[in-house]
């Protein structure tokens, strides 16, 4: 290149640089201001962790040109001298919907569900899906919402609409004054996820584990629409959703639980989600860290409660009053635990309290250094943006505020902020002190007036004979304004001038009848300005601990300085072995009941059984006086809807085979630990009964204090809901739901009959593609089937991988399913509630289906009226493998007296009664090798009891999970007393709080909704009848 | 438990054998009786007369004259109990509970003071003969719904019809008395519990209603009747119960500040889940508790996990006359497993004579009947039931002989009867 040609690109270069070209005709002459600004003396963060000490920040066009210690500033610049102020680069929100329209929240005058999308065109099925969204094309500017952002420090903000399951894509923008054109930093700067399905009208999904096949479905239509050759349909939003691929994806979760739900979803696909967070996090904190995701949380801590009344501050609870106190410790946690996040404004009730949160995470350990991070290069970096926000370099957007000392005092005020090189104005930069002690003379008559407080905008007060009054006034331009009474009935209305010289006002006033006179208000004395408010170090705030599960009757970890993880076992295997001394010990091996025996466990197993096992040599076991005592395996629940979150249906359509129940666990219900007391050890967690064909179950081991994943009892074979009759019909779910198929029993065969006849076809369209080598499919010109998760599980049913479980009552369906299985060559593994089993027993023993029944319910509905006390007996009999259900949090906490029933009605013996809450089950759920009865080298799921386990008189005292107590009279009694302590100490601290001066909320409460089969999201039980 | 005294049992149960003869005069011997009044008399000899108890006491040092009785049954074993009396219950207002044409158990309106359980009581109800077997034989029949519900009837699960099943007609009136906090649940699936916003406007609904009330029952010149205020006039004369479902603490207080207010000489708190936070004021006040459902799970997860097990023994010990009622999800069906609710407190620290009485003696007294009902006492009705062994735990709670008033009660039931038919066709025992 030659030397000539290198200057006229250079040449060039400063010229299309220097001059700003416009598409937009001006009305009159164009108003083109180039001026270069300098800010002088200035305390600069450069980014996060540069700073310089009277520094020097050049900026022209909106962009920054240099920021140097000490800078030639070019003859030119407009200079402003900021000695002793700061300079921050703007903060920036990566979630947003700034600019976008209100999103109306849609009430559906319910006249019967709605099937298909409402969206006309050639979009995707399903209206929450609406990936096509582009935010950039709905963008436009709000005043007052930049306000918002901006008195908080932020000047870029990542926008998009909050509505949907797939959002669209964001763009990014600069909360400038000018027209959107100039505003937008980059659009398609995100796509955007959410569980939440919004303002879609459409029934499907209306549950959590909907939403979350939803967009698993999705991923995979995607992949099957990118790669089809022979595709028969083009689909926008499809087409759309392929091109977000390519852009950071950020997922709105908004709770610990769900974040982790979102890391799953995106490990499947390979998705490195940007998680929203909900400010829980540090309640889970090392799930979190193990997610190696990146997050934005919100800083919206709980108010304050109102605990004054004795009786209603028991409705708040210990989870409540301990998130209130360690809420503001998740941003620090994030810090120590390394893990990238960003904050946010969102979520924040009141905008204002954005800073002043800000320094209350930094109080609670929080780094400023990771503070400023989060709010400037991580956002940045988050969405790959940190060459234009985030940091003041060169050619870097002029985005900075300035404020009058660092950012985290708790006084520091923004005085400006300038966006895109344009300052917007908040306060002078060199306003006037005014603060001291005054005099206020008004016609002779002195009085005492003081300004005290913040050196920008001090409070005032007046001395009124005895009393003090606070006066509102107003400083602008050298002008005072303000009144105040006199006596009763005289009020004083006063204007006055400020004189630098003598720091005192005079002017005029007025009186209420209309008389002027003059005043003056004479500078006596500074008032003492050291007197601010100490804020306590994290050390005196005396915080309580984390407790694992974060609700009562959680325990905080012990202390220690190791790994979370290493701790958690130490924790919880506190014994590695355990010896039970003198029980009776119901077996289950055939009608085995041993007197004074013991029991001993190492390791969560079994590995003796016998009398008078000596405990000397056994020092390190825990060794249990079980004298009096009864032990019986642990209880398994065949059908039980606990420990899930947001909806155990999803029925809007008659087939739900692609939820899953495990992505929906809540490790935090209390029912767990109330199950746990009644000796309950294992669930079956099960799809509603809302639709013939219902979701996957999950099958969870009460481990109380861990996560979802690790409540899962391992590597068991799936299981899926079915069910039968009035529910899937829709017989008591009101007069508008006569729409979906089927309504009569007739539809429930036919739609069995048709998803087996596709499942079938399925099967057989991935078994021949597979078969497939490389060259034969490119010779063919084919493209691998689209995954189908709904056709998936029903495949694996029909290759014996998934097994039924099927909710029925009345003979007839029992029947027609039986031979529907028969004819697709299945067997069905489990009748549920099975209240007419009794009349079909002999059949169901041919087919060689298990019956999973209620002890005595009845009369609930019509298809119960011929349910007898008597059935789990019959069956049990005819050799069908029974066992006794609750469908029921409450009545799960006593199968042990369910399964006595069935001694007073029809005479089963004491042992076939036990295992109809125990080993019967465990050999539907297809665990019965490794639980279910005591014997040696099985796992030690275990109950003690303190009477004959089938009476009203029994409790467990002892409940032992994998050889660990996880649920003990003592214990509980000790976690009771740590409750009241710890409620009392967080009581204690409200009361202080308010007694302080500090605002405090009536209290809101929120249970979570206990769930039984027929419970339809948004439909009351009024409306649906019983199970 | 032997396999053979079911056998009988179930032989007794199907041929109706008690119930095909008609005695008036019957001596039942050397059973343990179960007196309801915490006394147990350990061989005993209880004599019924028509329809009264002639003789309770302990058979030893008596000899007994065989032909002074139409029949002397030899009950050595067995254990005789008064008959177990259910309250706040819809038993007999519905048969299949989801279908609305069997439903007769809530009216629209608020205040329906003169609305009455009685009359739907249905004696035919599908539900009914199979709480019996359990030895449940007497139900307050009670309406649902509105502020006031409507009033309770004490009734025999066998007759007739409803004139011939009811033992106390309009024991009471029935209010659900408004809850300064309510819970109301979300889309999210889950509940939340917010101050009552209606509460004020309730309470200033329910007070006006009742000095109108009293207004219109204290004048003789009343031109045009009012059927409403009418129903009220044994309440405020203090003739009948005046019965308030609530089951917060501050509710309680609210409701015997209420009572004192308006001159309510018979409250009755049903429900009272956390009466065990205001015995003092209870005790005071001299009112009674149908306690709420003991099947039920604390209202906050950081209760003991056995608050409403243990609240039973928590009145007793504070001397509250208490009893035991089933309110809640399928209740009518549910009323056969009273005993059982019963026999769970004794876990919690009732004796197991203080957990009959729960369902027995107590109750009778709450209702006002007990110089009828509730114990084995000379005098009063002769309604007892016969049980192999103890009624309170399931296993042992196997009925062989009941008698209302002195007639001997059918103890098979719908039921009963598919049990046999099924049994036969597959030929099982």
């Amino acid at each position: 290149m030659s030397k000539n040609r290198l200057l006229l690109i250079i040449c060039l270069f400063i010229l299309f640089k220097g001059i700003s070209q416009s598409t937009f005709p001006t009305n009159g002459a164009p108003f083109n201001v180039h001026t270069t600004y300098a800010y002088i003396n200035a305390n600069i963060f450069v980014d996060y962790e540069t700073f310089i000490k009277n520094g020097t920040l050049i900026c022209k066009d909106g962009k920054v040109i240099s920021v140097s210690e000490k800078a030639d500033i070019p003859k030119e610049a407009v200079i402003t001298d900021l000695k002793g102020k700061f300079i921050y680069p703007s903060f920036i929100d990566i979630y947003s919907d700034y600019g976008m329209p209100e999103i109306k929240p849609t009430s559906r005058n319910y006249q019967g569900p709605q099937m298909e999308s409402v969206v006309k065109g050639a979009y995707g099925w399903n209206q929450a899906i609406k990936a096509e969204v582009e935010a950039s094309r709905m963008f436009i500017h709000n005043k007052e919402k930049a306000e918002e952002y901006k008195k908080n420090g932020f000047a870029t903000v990542l926008t998009c609409p909050k509505d949907g399951i797939v959002r669209g894509s964001g763009v990014l923008i600069n909360l400038t004054k000018g027209k959107e054109n100039q505003s937008i930093v980059k659009d398609n700067a995100a796509a955007f996820y959410s569980f939440n399905k919004g303002t879609s009208t459409q029934d499907y999904p209306s549950s959590l584990t909907g939403a979350i096949a939803l967009l698993r479905q999705t991923y995979y239509d995607a992949i099957w629409y990118k790669g089809s050759v022979n595709k028969t349909e083009y689909n926008i939003s499809l087409e759309a959703f392929n091109k977000l691929q390519d852009l950071p994806s950020v997922i709105e979760a908004n709770d610990k639980f769900n974040d982790l739900r979102a890391a799953k979803v995106g490990k499947e696909f390979n998705v490195k989600y940007i998680i929203k967070g909900g400010g829980n996090e540090y309640q889970r904190i090392n799930d979190i860290q193990s997610t190696f995701l990146k997050y934005i949380l919100p800083l919206n801590f709980p108010e304050a409660f109102d605990v004054e009344d004795p009786y209603d501050s028991e409705n708040i609870t210990l989870a409540e009053l301990k998130h209130w106190e360690l809420a503001p410790l998740n941003p620090a946690e994030f810090e120590k635990n390394n893990i990238p996040f960003c904050l946010t404004l969102s979520d924040l009730k009141n905008k204002s309290d954005f800073l002043k949160n800000l320094r209350k995470a930094v109080q609670y350990g929080l780094s400023e250094k990771a503070a400023l991070k989060a709010l400037t290069a991580h956002p940045a970096l988050f969405i790959n943006a940190y060459d234009k926000v985030g940091a003041l370099k060169k050619d870097y957007y002029a985005n900075f505020f300035i404020s009058n000392k660092s950012i985290f005092e708790e006084d520091a005020t923004i005085m400006q902020h300038i966006v895109n090189g344009e300052p917007e104005i908040y306060t002078d930069l060199n306003p006037y002190d005014i603060r001291g002690n005054y005099i206020l003379n008004i016609e002779n008559k002195n009085y005492e007036l003081k300004f005290y407080g913040d050196a920008v905008k001090p409070s005032s007060q007046i001395k009124l004979d005895t009393t003090k009054k606070n006066i509102n006034y107003s400083f602008n331009n050298n002008l005072i304004s303000f009144s105040f009474p006199v006596d009763t009935i005289n009020t004083a209305r006063l204007t006055g001038n400020y004189n630098l010289v003598d720091k005192s006002f005079a002017g005029k006033g007025q009186w209420a009848n209309g008389n002027w006179f003059n005043f003056n208000l004479k500078y006596v004395s500074m008032v003492d300005t050291a007197a601010k408010k100490q804020i306590q170090k994290k050390s005196e705030l005396n915080l309580g601990k984390v407790i694992y599960p974060f609700n009562a009757y959680g325990e905080p970890l012990p202390e220690s300085n190791g790994l979370f993880k290493d701790n958690w076992n130490k924790f919880k295997n506190r014994y590695s072995a355990i010896l039970i001394k003198n029980a009776t010990i119901w077996t289950n091996e055939g009608d085995s009941v041993l007197r004074d025996h013991d029991v001993y466990i190492v390791e969560g197993k079994i590995v003796r059984i016998a009398p008078n096992i000596e405990a000397t040599k056994l020092a390190f076991a825990k060794v249990i006086n079980g004298k009096g005592m009864h032990l019986t395996p642990g209880i398994i629940d065949e059908h039980s809807h606990i420990a899930l979150w947001a909806g155990v249906n999803e029925g809007a359509q008659a087939s739900s085979a692609e939820v899953r129940m495990g992505d929906v666990i809540n490790p935090e219900d209390i029912n767990i630990y109330r199950q746990l007391s009644g000796g309950v050890t294992c669930a079956q967690l099960l799809h509603g009964s809302a639709n013939p064909i219902g979701g996957q179950s999950a099958i969870i081991k009460l481990r109380w204090g861990h996560n979802a994943e690790d409540m899962k009892y391992e590597k068991t074979d799936g299981f899926i809901k079915f069910a039968l009759g009035e529910n899937v019909k829709q017989s008591n779910w009101g007069d508008f739901n006569t729409v979906r198929f089927p309504q009569s029993r007739m539809g429930v065969e036919q739609v069995y009959v048709d998803f087996f006849s596709r499942a079938k076809e399925y099967n057989t369209q991935f078994a021949s593609f597979s078969k497939l080598s490389a060259k034969e499919i490119e010779k063919s010109k084919s493209s691998a089937p689209r995954k189908d998760l709904e056709l998936e599980a029903l495949g694996e049913i029909l290759n014996k991988k998934r097994f039924i479980t099927c909710h029925s009552y009345v003979q007839s369906e029992i029947n027609m399913l039986m031979h529907v299985a028969d004819s697709f060559g299945f067997k069905v593994n489990t009748f549920t509630h099975i209240l007419e089993g009794y009349k079909v027993a002999d059949k169901m023993k041919t087919h060689g289906v298990a019956a999973s029944t209620f002890s005595d319910w009845w009369a609930y509905k019509n298809e119960v009226m011929d349910a007898i006390p008597y059935n789990a007996a019959i069956l049990t009999k005819m050799g069908v493998v029974t066992a006794i259900n609750s469908d029921d949090a409450e009545m799960a906490r006593r199968l042990n007296q369910e399964a006595g029933k069935s001694v007073k009605y029809g005479a089963l013996s004491e042992t076939e009664a036990l295992k109809l809450v125990t080993l019967n089950p465990a050999k539907m759920l297809h665990i019965d090798d490794k639980v279910g009865s005591i014997k040696v080298g099985k796992v030690a799921d275990l109950v003690l009891w303190t009477d004959n386990p089938l009476s009203v008189y029994a409790k467990a005292d002892k409940t032992i999970i994998d050889g660990q107590i996880y649920f003990d009279r003592e214990e509980d009694t000790k976690l009771q007393e740590y409750i009241k302590t710890e409620r009392a100490r967080l009581i204690a601290k409200l009361l202080k709080e308010k007694q302080k001066g500090g605002k405090t909320v009536k209290h809101e409460s929120k249970r979570q909704r206990l769930y039984h089969c027929n419970t339809i999201e948004g439909v009351s039980e009024e409306e649906t009848g019983h199970r | 438990m032997t396999k053979k005294i079911l056998l009988i049992t179930l032989l007794l149960l199907t041929t109706g054998f008690f119930a095909q003869k008609t005695y008036k005069h019957i001596a039942l011997i050397n059973a343990t009786a179960h007196i309801g009044n915490g006394k147990v008399i350990e061989t005993s000899l209880v004599v019924i007369n028509t329809d009264k108890l002639e003789v309770v006491s302990d058979i030893k040092g008596i000899k007994l004259s065989y032909a002074a009785y139409d029949t002397v049954i030899d009950l050595s074993g067995k254990h005789i109990y008064p008959a177990l009396i259910n309250t706040n219950n819809i038993l007999g207002l519905h048969d299949a509970e989801s279908v609305r044409a069997t439903r007769d158990f809530a009216e629209v309106g608020s205040l329906n003071p003169h609305v009455r359980a009685l009359i739907a009581y249905n004696t035919d109800n599908k539900i009914v003969p199979t709480v019996k077997t359990n030895g449940v034989l007497y139900t307050q029949c009670t309406p649902r719904g509105g502020l006031i519900s409507g009033s309770s009837s004490v009734m025999a699960l066998e007759g007739w019809n409803w004139e011939d099943a009811v033992l106390k007609a309009d024991d009471g009136i029935h209010i659900n008395f408004p809850r300064i906090i309510e819970r109301k649940y979300n889309e999210e699936g889950e509940s939340t519990l917010n101050p009552n916003k209606k509460y004020n406007d309730e309470i200033s609904l329910l007070t006006k209603f009742f000095s109108d009330a009293q207004s219109y029952c204290n004048t003789t010149i009343t031109t045009e009747k009012n059927i409403r205020f009418e129903a009220m006039r044994s309440v405020l004369a203090g003739n009948a119960n005046l019965y308030f479902h609530c089951d917060k603490a501050k509710d309680i207080i609210s409701v015997i500040n209420f009572s004192i207010k308006q001159n309510i000489k018979k409250p009755v708190i049903v429900g009272g889940k956390e009466s065990y936070k205001v015995t003092a004021e209870l005790k005071k006040n001299k009112v009674p508790v149908m306690f709420n459902r003991l099947f039920d799970l604390p209202d906050n997860p950081d209760y003991n996990v056995d608050i409403v097990y243990s609240t039973p023994y928590l009145l007793q010990k504070d001397s509250i006359l208490f009893c035991l009622q089933l309110e809640g999800d399928m209740e009518a069906m549910h009323s056969r497993n009273l005993p059982f609710q019963a026999g769970a407190t004794v876990a919690y620290g009732l004796s197991k004579e203080q957990a009959l009485q729960s369902i027995t003696l107590n109750v009778a007294k709450i209702l006002g009947i007990d110089h009828k009902l509730g114990s084995l006492e000379e005098g009063k009705l002769a309604s007892l039931i016969v049980s192999e062994g103890d009624i309170l735990d399931i296993r042992s709670n196997i009925i062989i002989s009941a008698y209302i008033a002195g007639k001997p009660v059918t103890l098979t039931n719908h039921q009963t009867d598919l049990y046999i038919k099924y049994k036969n066709k597959y030929g099982i025992k």
